[in-house]
């Protein structure tokens, strides 16, 4: 038996996109994802993180049997998801976040159950798991409420404790707390972080845009844009290769034309980050070393802008990411449309 | 949150094979039931509705002096509407539905046949719709003192079924070509009403048409079905029948197998198709 939940080789995926009838004889192709390679082992929480439309989705969707890649292949479970997706499908299950899967007419437990039907699970089995389930996301009382009747955060730990319910071998959650408030998602995470701890063959595949939430969770970490995985290991390790450098966080009064290239031209800054907030800017840098930020604070004085803050701070995963893109994540979903998904 | 020990699920023996299929259909009939009593506005879409579009019908007979039986095919037929538009707005647009739902990845991506799926959501339809069409009956048949005669019980049954199954095959049938026509489904849907009420023949008889129309009208279910009954239920039934009932269950049987099959050949197909395509969660690119 190989230890390996997951595993992909050269994996792809292009979509043709149809436009209108002009354009229509000549298809634009969208490449999703491209020669990703990537192993998850039996017991790993492995996290996905990238911006929207970096091809996180697409890559859940092809090992969850829905989509096929258009170049190279990926195992679930030591099943190929293209040849045998039969072997695949009951041995997995998917949440996404914000889907409005089930029937609003249905009760939060018929829901449940109904899905709990398509994977065999004896009703009995199901409705005790589904009452323990329920009662550890604290929504055992609204067992008995129809399903439209939830808002959303209540509606999405609904559809968590679905993918639970039928104990998947591999389990994927795509942005599980997407909208969920920090209370729901910290009831999300733990919940996780329980089945994970609980059963040491588990295997979960998580996606997130929130890098707290990678960090604080995920054995591994692969890093995705564009299609493309960056970097692959355990948050400390991608942290440490930035722990050489120095990372300063900087407040100051309006900016006055300064931009982030004309800092990042400097010798000694490695990126720079410009965010306007309310009556200024905030500047994160990653600098080769301490002393750099000297030059920083000449540039900001001689265009008169004033510093308000001043941090030196530990690397975030949101550096790592800064360090490998050459943007904050933040800004790379500002500026690419949502298209690979 | 409570404490996480429960987590520790013991091996549950889930079922597979048939025993997964006969569940499947379960659990995807149950919303369809259970959706009858929770929502009550069916009474006046899908009962008071039709029945004045068979008043309609009724009150023109009566005017041009008609036979009384047309009175009994207009209330016969008021009720068989109620299948096709089932057919129509819940089997065949409903994989579209389902998937702006965001449910057909997860009947797809589960270990259960989507046959299945489809098999759960015509046989829940077929049992809330025919509570629907037993409603427009009884109410019908009051209102207009309609007179019933059946000739034969069995074949009465026999026919009724034959009918819904052959019409629930058609509907999983076109529910698979739906699924990759996205938006366009809803204008289809209602592109396909109107003409299937003409040609059905719910509200006269199809034998007011000529041999090859009333023919050709014949691939839709409804059309022999509801010419087979009528013959069946009313005395001079017989005479103003298309074909012999023998020979209408006979291309019944036939329809059943070819739609059904069909149903089946399709689903796989658009399925590969979706997935290769990436349309089982998006719509067209």
């Amino acid at each position: 038996m190989s230890n390996f939940a997951l595993e992909t080789k050269d994996l792809g995926r292009i979509y043709k996109i149809r436009g209108n009838k002009k354009e229509r004889q000549e298809r634009k192709e969208l490449i999703a994802l491209e020669n990703v390679n990537l192993t998850v082992e039996r017991g790993e929480l492995f996290g996905l993180l990238g911006p929207n439309g970096a091809g996180k989705t697409t890559l859940i969707k092809i090992l969850t049997t829905l989509l096929a890649p258009t170049s190279g292949w990926a195992r679930v479970a030591e099943q190929d998801v293209s040849l045998t997706p039969n072997l695949v499908r009951p041995r997995i299950n998917m949440v996404s976040g914000g889907e409005s899967s089930g029937y609003g007419l249905l009760t939060v437990r018929e829901n449940l159950w109904m899905f709990s039907q398509f994977y065999g699970m004896p009703s009995k089995e199901a409705d005790k798991r589904i009452v323990e389930l329920l009662t550890m996301v604290g929504l055992e009382d609204r067992m008995n409420t129809k399903s439209s009747d939830l808002s959303t955060g209540l509606r999405q730990k609904m559809n968590i404790v679905r993918g639970f319910l039928t104990d998947p071998e591999v389990l994927f959650l795509d942005e599980p707390t997407l909208g969920l408030d920090v209370g729901a998602s910290r009831d999300v995470r733990k919940l996780i972080r329980s089945w994970m701890e609980t059963d040491k063959n588990r295997t979960l595949l998580l996606t997130t845009h929130y890098m707290v939430e990678a960090e604080e969770l995920c054995d591994r970490v692969a890093i995705i844009n564009k299609g493309k995985v960056l970097a692959c290991d355990t948050p400390a390790n991608l942290k440490r290769d930035l722990q050489r450098d120095a990372i300063f966080e900087i407040e100051t009064s309006p900016l006055n034309g300064l931009t982030d290239k004309i800092l990042a031209e400097q010798a000694e800054v490695k990126k720079a980050a410009l965010t306007e907030i309310e009556g200024g800017a905030r500047l994160e840098l990653i600098l080769k070393d301490e002393s750099a930020v000297a030059t920083v604070i000449n540039i900001l004085t001689q265009k008169n802008i004033k510093i308000k803050r001043l941090t030196k701070r530990e690397p975030t995963l949101e550096d790592v990411f800064m360090e490998l893109v050459g943007q904050r994540m933040e800004d790379v979903e500002k500026d690419e449309p949502d298209e690979s998904k | 949150m409570k404490a996480n020990n429960s987590l520790a699920f013991s091996p549950s023996e889930k079922v597979t094979g048939w025993r997964l299929f006969i569940k499947t259909i379960g659990a995807r009939a149950y919303p369809r039931v259970i959706g009858m009593q929770r929502e009550k506005s069916w009474m006046f879409f899908d009962v008071f509705l039709p029945l004045l579009a068979v008043s309609a019908y009724v009150f023109v007979y009566r005017a041009i002096g008609a036979p009384e039986e047309y009175v009994g095919f207009v209330v016969v037929g008021g009720a068989m509407t109620a299948f096709w538009l089932n057919i129509l707005w819940s089997m065949s647009s409903q994989l579209y539905w389902e998937k702006e739902q965001g449910n057909l990845a997860l009947y797809i991506m589960a270990p259960n046949s989507m046959m299945a799926v489809l098999l759960g959501m015509a046989l829940g339809g077929l049992v809330a719709t025919t509570l629907r069409a037993l409603a427009i009956i009884v109410l019908g048949s009051l209102i207009f003192q309609v007179q019933y005669s059946i000739t034969s019980f069995t074949q009465l049954i026999a026919v009724f079924f034959l009918a819904m199954t052959a019409l629930y095959g058609m509907g999983m049938m076109s529910a698979s070509l739906f699924l990759l026509f996205s938006r366009e489904a809803w204008h289809l849907a209602n592109l396909a009403q109107e003409p299937v009420y003409l040609f059905s023949g719910f509200y006269f008889p199809i034998k007011s048409f000529n041999f090859w129309l009333a023919a050709a009208a014949s691939f839709i279910p409804l059309t022999l079905g509801l010419d087979a009954m009528r013959q069946l239920i009313f005395p001079s039934g017989a005479l103003l029948g298309f074909l012999s009932v023998k020979f209408e269950i006979t291309v019944l049987i036939i329809l059943c197998v070819v739609f059904l099959a069909g149903a089946k050949f399709l689903l796989d197909y658009m399925e590969k198709l979706a997935i290769r395509e990436g349309r089982i969660t998006e719509n067209r690119r």
